[in-house]
């Protein structure tokens, strides 16, 4: 019981004091969970970081459910990801809670029509930086599924899951080639 | 049935939200803003900018700020526990049985061809920000906010850390507008 508590105030801290989520808390929680606690070791953490990364949703949640699994099995998944959702859950919360009194205030009004374009730069950011050193095709593929989404308003689920299945396929065939040789 | 509705759209985000936060962001947009209309293109920016500036991973915090909109505390609630349980459930999964899945050529076939697709979707989140449908109040009002969106793209590029980026659009919006 006392591992476990240990565990949730230790991704408490994470989630509490990790701003600008995903990526951002990949080093706190590095710092955290190998360095200080001991908990995982780092080779083992980048392997499992990379699946982290590929498997849905947020890199943060993710990272706290396998650290969590690792140690203490399901339990200790649930104490870890709740210490990452807790203060992310408080603190937005408290903010919702407050944030339709101040709205139509002329300063904040003002203040969120400088943040909007500043968000958006800040979306666009990853697409420059993950798209460096794509192959052609790729580039088309991405251009493909901003238009579709954005224009078309096709729900992104169904790319993913064409996608996914292309990717086999694909596999599927490459191994087939291999076999004939 | 609002909660109903908010758990699977949510639960929904969750499962398919490969790529994470960013990546997240053109889901939620699809699922919230255009399918179910529970709020507009520019509150959406607001939530956002918000989650930016407050702890924990956009997802979530998008999650609870929503739910709350939406059906107030229990809708926050239930919009959270949504968005964690695909993780929750996966990842303990994907750390059982990581040894296979990591030398599996199907899996990792699968992962590169979705590489693309993640990144078209974060461009089409931004192209829905800066081009929001008809009837939806836009985030680019006059001239600033291009120059706002220039000068926060290239710090952005150049790894400024965002919360201060967010900060400074901020001040620089109350200098323009107030």
């Amino acid at each position: 019981m006392r591992e476990l508590l240990t565990m949730f105030g230790s991704f408490f801290k994470i989630g509490l004091f990790t701003f600008g989520g995903g990526y951002a808390m990949v080093p706190i929680i590095q710092r955290e969970v190998i360095e200080r606690r001991g908990w995982i070791d780092r080779e083992e953490f980048i392997e499992l970081l990379t699946l982290a990364q590929s498997a849905p949703g947020p890199i943060a949640l993710n990272t706290s459910v396998f650290v969590g699994y690792k140690m203490r099995g399901y339990a200790g998944a649930l104490a870890a990801l709740l210490g990452v959702v807790v203060p992310a859950f408080t603190v937005i919360l408290i903010v919702a809670i407050y944030f339709a009194q101040f709205r139509e205030n002329i300063y904040v009004n003002a203040a969120f029509k400088g943040m909007r374009p500043a968000v958006v730069a800040l979306i666009v950011a990853p697409v420059i930086s993950l798209s460096k050193g794509m192959g052609a095709w790729k580039y088309l593929i991405a251009a493909l599924t901003a238009v579709v989404v954005w224009y078309g308003g096709l729900s992104p689920i169904w790319l993913i899951v064409v996608a996914a299945v292309a990717g086999v396929l694909i596999e599927l065939y490459n191994g087939h080639k291999h076999v004939e040789r | 049935m609002i909660y109903l509705q908010l758990f699977l759209s949510y639960l929904k985000i969750g499962f398919f939200g490969f790529g994470g936060g960013y990546a997240m962001l053109s889901l939620i947009q699809n699922e919230v803003v255009m399918q179910r209309g529970w709020i507009t293109a520019s509150q959406f920016s607001d939530i956002v900018a918000i989650s930016q500036m407050t702890p924990g991973p956009i997802a979530i915090n998008s999650a609870t700020y929503i739910g709350y909109t939406v059906a107030g505390f229990w809708g926050s609630v239930v919009a959270t526990l949504a968005v964690s349980l695909p993780a929750m459930t996966l990842m303990i999964l994907i750390t059982r049985f990581y040894l296979q899945l990591r030398s599996n050529r199907f899996v990792a076939s699968a992962m590169a061809t979705m590489r693309p697709v993640v990144i078209g979707m974060i461009g089409a989140a931004a192209l829905l920000l800066i081009f929001p449908h008809q009837n939806d109040d836009p985030n680019f009002i006059d001239a600033w906010s291009w120059v706002l969106f220039g000068a926060t793209l290239i710090a952005s590029v150049r790894k400024v850390n965002p919360i201060l980026l967010i900060v400074l659009s901020a001040v620089a919006g109350v200098v323009i507008y107030a």
